[in-house]
């Protein structure tokens, strides 16, 4: 058997193949199907504070809902039923994962206010997350956000949390940057200990038969993995983080493409999602064949083989395509405008 | 420590720490005492012992005393806590506990028995109606006394060994909020020593100590042993003394069995319990300083009797003495504490320890929670220092029928000028209330104030309105009587203005906030003339804020409670402006802290902005307006309606006269249709074009609002602008014109019709054929289209498709407009019901929700049709409803079958043929019964033309020849609980009554509360960590009996289902079981949604739905059909919208998560058992023994 282990800030893994945030881990048993799967790591599902404090007023609404009205019945629930608990659910479930599995477990967390941001951490460490992923996931729909506004946005973030908790924390960026490099070295400046690119944003859709908005996903396909394979060659070696790799793997080759770019981890959950969770160990054994096929002993060995190297110059960025590719990269990003 | 509470909070904190085990049992106004004591005991709270006191609800009060008696002979401190009836239901065992001397406390919120009418208001008819047990009653008046002498009681039990019911005034006292001082742990374990509390354990079964307790006994010793107990109670007043007299060394606050107050040597004196000795003792001290010499007895201890302790309280100068009671016994000498005086005082006088016998008068005052207010006591007094005093009277009320009401100067004002007095009135969904209950916690907590609250409500469950009552003051405020001389008033809706006593209750020179959208500088004029009249003659000075805009710009999504709130401090004075708002500020960080920062922030920002937008009225000094007030009914409504009625609705129901009311509780139907509520901006509204005349809609709506007809197109005839009309969808009616009319100003915008239309706008997806619309355009045009609807000629119910929804919507439903919550789920089965069967229907209806919003007065739903006829209606209490419906059933079985026989008799005066027919006649169908109602027509004709007093036995029951419907109506907690044992019976009896159980999971109408249909892991009160045993299946418990048919149905998940089981079960001739579910508000959903939760439920499984036809084992095929797919989505995506599963998830996951699987475990077992017995052979089924197979 292969020897896949490697590690991703400072954790140790048994492959660099983790499992991103998706629903596959809404449970337990979810989890635990993937680490059987043989997957290194698992992010688990976000915890969106947002949905929580919606949820949180729209349960302070129903309770409410009749009361004080009526001599019978001033109220209909036992006050336990008005009180906001936080996020409950979501550490058991982190702390149940934790314990289910012998791979880190990974807290996934999308936070709106300062507070929300670090409580939520903090909870997530002590709930027994080995490390925190930072979901920033965030559209600046006011156009008069200035780019810069949004930039110290994501670093604050980051330094609020690192305050807070002692694991690792990851943060996982878009691919909207002016400069994608430079935000990447912020965050590795201000404490990131890992960079996982890119965050898919959920974009509405139209539905021309219902004339309708509707909710827009769709399962990302090995041709997005361009765009963050190339940042991941750029950044390798540039930045202390590590860097995660995530959107676009569908079979082995793609697992091994960002090795060889750079990546230290490879996350997915589109071709989880489609094949089942069982699929991880199609992805890791066909990753153990090619390395067997092209005789390479670890993963480290082959990791940023072909990042761009940190002596190149000008005429070795274009050597290597990558630049070419950037460019064809960013219109395929801003044909979808 | 100090605290604001109510007395509810006052008796069931000392209940709670003294005792190990509260058996209890939801009733109105005591509830609260016992959902405190729940969610305690869910917190781990423990006693002053250290032990968390176990709480449990039982089936009724009579199981609660049940479980009480066994607590306590168990050796265990064991308490309850209840009101009225259930005092009622717990006599028995009272008897018990009292007769085998056992030590117990038993709270009581005293409330008034049902007798013409159900009252949850207060009064002294339910502990009077148990003094003959052997409890001592001791008796509190405020809300500190509640708390203290709780103690006093828990601690005198202990002692004496004679059982205590403690009790105060049902939301007077109960529900009233004061600043009072709390009693510690420390306070607690002083007065009971522990060496007591083992006593009573030691006393109790134990198999190392065997004996027995509760033997039969004989004539040679009953008697003897019954008078055992003699010293026990002689002892009681004594150490009941004692008892006070160390509560008043540890807190200063003094009591006695009986107090006096009042002048040294006076002549005149009341003797009174309760909180009206409050308010007497505060007149007498008015009188005295005007130089009376008056004076008031206030007893404490009721029983045993201080005969002594009132003779030595009365002053030896008394020469009358008026003993006020609050409750009645018809038929008597007098009232119980009166007879109780005089006896106390004649064998004083007779004892020679009182020279002067005084006279004695009795007299009934505030039942049900009348107003006693100090001018009554004046009048009282008054009344005392005639020549000739009434030796029996009423005060309060004008009774012109026995001219036992004394007269009294209802403006007689002793309140102290430093006391601040507030009236706000609101409605129930602004949150007025919450606001000013939050305004006494900030202002209670104060040292240098004291404050109290009490809180009136209507009768309505939806667009309630509430009336707050706080005042605020430097010293303990005892003044249990509403304000009528308010220095603030706060209108928070217009609308009020107009339609309730705003200004009546505002003093000279009041200060009026009115809440409303018009600029500072118009406002005046929109006020009708009378309303100007008012505010000129009190010199108000008013100001105005359009609280809704302020809260809409802050995000608060209309909630204007935290503006109001505002505006209250910033111009009554109370507190500095400046500290006050600091302080409203800082509550608010700590009330919506844990819902976020923004929260607070949109909660603080809409605090800055009231005090900005707050504008003092500049009044012109004379009145402008002509527009006369509306008058609150139209003048074509009965008498009745427009004399007695309509006094109740506008709130002048105090002044009606005793002879306006009916002697006997009877009451006329159908008078809804003359209150409109006007309760929502926005009501439901038809788009013809769409429209594909479904009826759903009209089927689904609670409120009975949209109505339909077809009728020829000629009679659209002078119809008014606008009047919608449509070709009729339908085949084989050529000419005909369908309309759906929409009554809006009856409607409450719940939108279940627009949920429930099936078509949708193209391009459009939320516009449907019925659609909510703002009100105010509609008005007045609505109106003319309404009353040209209404001539319209009525739908023939005999030719209209009963076996479809889209038929049923031209049945007009004899159930209209009634007070229950916007989007009610029970309502629509009720007026389905009234719309199948009204004309012939006669109804039993459990105390509940639906005893509610359908009897309670004013106004009441059930209606008549066209020709008079419709739904007989009666409640007679919660538990014994199965029973009562068996009689209306065996009453109608024993008339027709009277009916029939001197029909037979004079066959031969009103002709044969005729007679065979009315006897023969098939009754099943709408059209036979039509006929027959023909037939009867007849009949009556040629009755008429007989000798009156041969026919006179068969016209008094000739209506029994019509088949008449018997339905017993009811919800979860009457089915499932405390009426199980009857409708087990009545179900059993083979008799043919159809029972309807409006199944909402909780006891809805008294807030909320587990009942055993309440699912697995859902939260209720009493069940605050998660209901952790499974619902019964009432159905197959039916089932079991063989003859009984029975269905589950959903309106929600299918219509037609649910219409076929109505019908079917009406047409059985046995005993039918349907039961219904209900969404509710309880539940902790969008009502709007409520419909989807009832597809959801079946989907999921959660609520199969089936029906069981006797009719069909009959005819040997399998009775049991099962009327749902197999579940098709998971419990949990049912449950994820509802609160009372959330909030499980929410505080504890992994208990959710089991109790979740558990439930769906139990969803899949149930199922399997229905799929087996859907496909069982018929003879696998018993046969129904009544019938020939």
């Amino acid at each position: 058997m292969m020897d896949l282990s490697t590690t991703y800030m400072g954790l140790e893994l048994h492959n660099p193949l983790v499992a991103s945030a998706s629903p596959l881990s809404h449970t337990v048993d979810g989890v635990r199907r993937l680490v059987d799967a043989g997957v290194g790591a698992v992010v688990l599902h976000s915890l969106f504070e947002e949905q929580l404090r919606e949820g949180a007023e729209l349960d302070a609404r129903l309770a409410d809902a009749g009361t004080e009205s009526f001599a019978e019945s001033l109220s209909y629930f036992p006050e336990v039923a008005e009180e906001d608990y936080g996020p409950r659910r979501h550490l058991m479930l982190v702390e149940r994962a934790a314990a289910a599995v012998d791979v880190p477990v990974i807290a996934s967390l999308n936070g709106v206010t300062p507070e929300g941001w670090t409580d939520h951490a903090r909870a997530m460490q002590d709930a027994g997350a080995a490390a925190i992923e930072l979901n920033i996931y965030y559209l600046p729909g006011d156009p008069s956000v200035t780019g810069r506004d949004v930039e110290q946005r994501y670093v604050d973030v980051l330094q609020r949390v690192k305050d807070a908790v002692t694991v690792p924390v990851a943060v996982k960026l878009g691919p909207y940057f002016s400069s994608t490099g430079e935000i990447a070295l912020r965050l590795d400046e201000a404490g990131a200990d890992a960079l996982v690119l890119f965050n898919r944003f959920l974009q509405p859709d139209i539905d021309t038969e219902t004339l309708a908005v509707v909710p827009g996903l769709a399962l990302s396909r090995p041709v997005d993995a361009l765009l963050p394979r190339t940042w991941i060659a750029l950044l390798r070696g540039r930045v202390r983080s590590a860097l995660a790799a995530t959107t676009g793997v569908e079979d082995p080759v793609d697992v091994a493409k960002y090795l060889l770019a750079g990546a230290d981890v490879v996350m997915t959950a589109s071709a989880l999602l489609r094949h089942g969770p069982e699929h991880a160990t199609v992805l890791l054994d066909g990753l153990s064949a090619w390395m067997t096929r092209k005789g390479f002993q670890s993963v480290e060995e082959l990791r940023g083989m072909l990042s761009v190297p940190l002596d190149a110059d000008a005429s070795a960025y274009e050597r290597t395509g990558y630049v070419t590719t950037l460019r064809a990269a960013n219109v395929r990003a801003y044909s979808a405008w | 420590m100090r605290t604001t509470v109510d007395g509810n909070g006052g008796a069931a904190s000392i209940a709670y720490r003294c005792n190990e085990i509260c058996c209890i049992y939801p009733i109105t106004p005591s509830s609260p005492m016992a959902e405190q004591a729940d969610e305690w005991s869910s917190h781990g709270q423990a006693n002053v012992w250290g032990t968390v006191p176990a709480v449990m609800e039982m089936q009724s009060e009579a199981g609660a005393a049940g479980a009480l008696h066994g607590a306590l002979q168990g050796g265990a401190l064991a308490t309850t806590f209840t009101s009225s009836q259930g005092l009622l239901l717990m006599i028995p065992n009272m008897y018990k506990i009292a007769g085998e001397l056992t030590s117990m406390v038993l709270h009581v919120a005293a409330r008034s028995l049902a007798a013409q009418g159900l009252s949850i208001f207060g009064d002294h008819s339910d502990v009077m109606a148990v003094r003959q047990t052997g409890f001592a009653l001791l008796c509190s008046a405020s809300v500190q006394e509640a708390h203290d002498l709780a103690l006093v009681a828990q601690a005198a039990t202990l002692r004496t060994r004679v059982p205590f019911a403690h009790f105060f005034d049902g939301f007077r006292t109960s529900h009233e909020l004061n600043t009072i001082e709390l009693l510690t742990d420390d306070d607690l374990r002083a007065m009971i020593p522990e060496e007591l509390v083992r006593a009573h354990r030691a006393r109790g079964l134990t198999p190392e100590r065997p004996f027995m307790r509760g033997t039969a006994q004989n004539p040679d010793v009953y008697f003897q042993a019954r008078e055992t107990v003699n010293p026990f109670y002689a002892r009681v007043p004594g150490v009941v003394q004692d008892a006070m007299a160390e509560l008043g060394e540890r807190t200063g606050r003094h009591y006695g069995l009986v107090d006096y107050r009042g002048h040294p040597e006076a002549e005149r004196v009341l003797v009174v319990m309760g909180s009206g000795g409050e308010t007497v003792r505060e007149t007498v001290a008015f009188l005295q300083a005007q130089g009376e010499r008056v004076g008031v007895a206030q007893l404490r201890l009721y029983r045993p009797f201080p005969a002594e302790a009132l003779a030595q309280a009365l002053p030896a100068s008394v020469r009358q003495v008026a003993v006020l009671d609050r409750t009645k016994e018809p038929g008597s000498l007098g009232e119980p504490l009166f007879l109780d005086v005089l006896a106390a005082l004649t064998e004083s006088h007779a004892d020679g320890q009182r020279e002067l016998m005084p006279s004695v008068i009795g007299g009934r005052y505030g039942l049900s929670s009348k107003e006693f207010t100090p001018g009554m006591v004046a009048g009282v007094f008054e009344e005392l220092g005639r020549k000739r005093p009434k030796r029996r009277f009423t005060i309060g009320i004008n009774d012109d029928v026995s001219a036992t009401s004394l007269s009294y100067d209802a403006s007689l004002d002793i309140e102290p000028a430093e006391t601040v007095r507030a009236v706000f009135f609101g409605l129930g969904s602004d949150g007025t209330v919450g606001a000013n209950k939050n305004t006494i916690k900030i202002l209670g907590s104060e040292e240098s104030l004291h404050a109290q609250g009490y809180f009136v409500y209507d009768s309505k469950k939806s667009g309630s309105q509430t009336v707050s009552h706080l005042r605020f003051g430097p010293e303990p405020i005892s003044a249990p009587y509403l304000i009528s001389q308010a220095s603030f008033v706060g209108c928070h809706h217009l609308g009020l203005l107009e339609r309730a006593e705003v200004l009546e209750r505002a003093a000279p020179g009041a200060t009026l906030l009115l809440n409303c959208r018009h600029a500072p500088d118009r406002v005046w004029d929109t006020l009708a003339r009378p309303v100007q009249e008012q505010i000129l003659a009190k010199q108000i000075k008013l100001y105005v804020i359009d609280a809704g805009k302020i809260a809409r710009d802050a995000g608060l999504a209309g909630r204007t409670n935290t503006v109001l709130q505002t505006c209250f401090f910033a111009i009554s004075g109370v507190l500095e402006p400046e500290e006050a708002i600091e302080r409203i500020k800082t509550s608010i960080a700590k009330t919506y802290g844990k819902r976020g920062a923004e929260v607070v922030e949109r909660n603080q920002t809409a605090v800055d902005r009231s005090v900005q937008d707050l504008h003092l009225v500049e009044i012109p000094e004379q009145v402008t307006a002509e527009r006369e007030l509306e008058p609150p009914v139209p003048a074509h409504a009965p008498e009745f309606v427009r004399t007695v009625t309509a006094a109740m609705m506008v709130g002048r129901g105090d002044e009606l006269p005793v002879s306006a009311l009916p002697v006997d509780g009877t009451y006329p139907t159908g008078t809804t249709q003359y209150e409109k509520r006007n309760i929502s901006e926005l009501v439901a509204a038809w788009d013809s074009e769409l429209c594909i005349q479904c009826g759903n809609c009209s089927f689904v709506c609670p409120h009975s609002v949209i109505r339909s007809r077809q009728y020829n197109q000629s009679n659209l005839d002078g119809a008014p602008d606008g009047f919608r009309s449509a070709p009729l969808n339908a085949p084989g009616l050529p000419d005909t014109s369908y309309t759906l009319q929409v009554y809006v100003e009856d409607c409450t915008g719940c939108g279940l019709c627009v949920e429930a239309c099936p078509v949708s706008a193209p391009g459009d997806q939320a516009r449907k054929a019925i659609n909510l619309e703002g009100i105010e355009p509609l008005l007045p045009a609505e109106r003319e289209r309404i009353a040209f609807f209404e001539q319209l000629p009525a739908n023939d119910r005999s030719r209209v498709d009963f076996g479809t929804v889209r038929g049923t919507q031209f049945l007009d439903p004899l159930f209209e407009f009634s007070g229950a919550c916007e989007g009610c789920g029970e309502t629509p089965y009720l007026k389905l019901v009234s719309q199948l069967f009204g004309d012939r229907l006669t109804i039993a209806n459990a105390t509940g929700c639906s005893s509610i919003y359908g009897g309670n007065l004013p106004t009441t739903p059930w209606t008549t049709d066209a020709d008079g006829h419709g739904p007989a209606w009666s409640n007679s209490l919660f538990e014994d409803n199965a029973e009562f419906g068996l009689g209306l059933r065996l009453a109608a079985d024993s008339h027709t079958e009277l009916a029939r026989r001197r029909l037979s008799e004079l066959r031969e005066l009103v002709g044969g043929e005729l007679v065979d027919e009315i006897l023969g006649a098939p009754q099943l169908r709408e059209s036979e019964l039509r006929a027959q109602r023909d037939r009867l027509g007849e009949l009556e004709r040629r009755l008429d033309e007989c000798d009156q007093a041969v026919v006179a036995d068969l016209r008094s029951v000739v209506d029994h020849l019509l088949r008449r419907s018997v339905w017993i109506v009811g919800g979860d907690g009457w089915a499932y609980d405390i009426g199980s044992g009857g409708l087990d019976h009545v179900l059993a009896s083979g008799h043919n009554v159809n029972v309807l159980v409006l199944d909402t999971e909780i006891y809805s109408n008294t807030g909320g509360q587990m009942s055993k249909a309440t699912p697995l892991g859902a939260v209720a009160k009493f069940a605050s960590a998660g209901k952790t045993m499974p619902t019964k299946d009432l159905a197959l418990q039916a089932i079991s009996y063989a003859n009984v048919y029975v269905a589950r149905v959903a309106m929600g998940a299918d219509p037609q289902q649910t219409l076929t089981a109505f019908r079917e079960a009406e047409a059985y001739d046995g005993p039918s079981l349907l039961i219904a579910y209900s969404h509710c508000i309880g539940q902790g959903i969008e009502m709007r949604h409520g419909l989807d939760q009832q597809y959801k439920a079946v989907a999921s499984g959660h609520w199969p739905l089936i029906r069981y036809d006797p009719m069909v084992r009959a005819a040997n095929g399998n009775p049991f059909l099962l009327d749902s797919p197999r579940p098709r989505i998971l419990l949990s995506d049912y449950r994820k919208e509802e609160l009372r599963f959330r909030a499980l998830t929410k505080r504890d996951p992994a208990e959710a998560e089991r109790l979740g699987e558990l439930a769906q475990q139990s969803v899949r077992q149930r199922w399997e058992i229905y799929e087996e017995m859907a496909t069982r052979r018929a003879a696998d089924f018993p046969a129904d023994a009544r019938r020939d197979q």
